[in-house]
């Protein structure tokens, strides 16, 4: 089935510009930090922690609008959505292996000392 | 509707033309949720990111029934490691 309509209107898209950019960090996830919701969530998570950087998240469950928005926004059906310094970074897999290889990090680093 | 492992297998076909296609389904009841690798020309020169938006691209319309969508590989054939040696 398509669906015919968009549920990023031009206010929500100026809104979630801020809300991406509110922080170097930002998690948007199933539960939150203290309380993931989703393995996938939890997974990013979890690497976030181990790498000792702020972050914050943001709990889509609770944000119907926010959840269909920040797809269309990000153009990446599924969460969790991992933003670094207002750019869309990917989803678990990609930071997992992101993780692995170090590019993860490095994106970090970069960001939080800028 | 139920999206099935011969759905997700078939959508990857057409766009990938893959030479290295698996697909498992993981759902173990909680609904709809599969693990993909392939390896297709079409991802040749493109970065990571880009080649993960191209499967969900090619899976958009079965996203609207997938739980979850983890895709473990997503290579061009010249990123796979060359065949052991015998």
């Amino acid at each position: 089935s398509t669906r015919c309509f968009s549920a990023l209107s031009p206010e929500l898209k100026s809104t979630l510009d801020k809300v991406v950019k509110s922080h170097k960090v930002i998690l948007f996830m199933k539960g939150t930090k203290d309380f993931p919701q989703c393995g996938f969530s939890n997974t990013v998570v979890q690497i976030l922690k181990t790498l000792n950087v702020p972050f914050e998240t943001l709990n889509i469950l609770e944000n119907e609008m926010l959840r269909q928005g920040l797809k269309e926004y990000s153009s990446w059906p599924t969460f969790p959505q991992l933003y670094i310094d207002g750019e869309f970074f990917g989803g678990c897999d990609i930071t997992v292996e992101a993780y692995k290889n170090g590019q993860l990090q490095e994106q970090l680093e970069k960001a939080i000392c800028s | 509707m139920a999206v099935t492992k011969t759905d997700v297998e078939a959508a990857l076909t057409s766009k990938f033309n893959p030479s290295h296609l698996q697909v498992v389904d993981t759902s173990g009841g909680c609904g709809a949720s599969f693990e993909v690798e392939v390896v297709s020309e079409k991802f040749e020169g493109k970065r990571l990111l880009e080649r993960h938006r191209m499967v969900n691209a090619a899976l958009a319309e079965l996203m609207q029934s997938i739980h979850a969508l983890s895709i473990k590989k997503a290579l061009a054939p010249s990123q796979l490691p060359p065949p052991a040696a015998v």
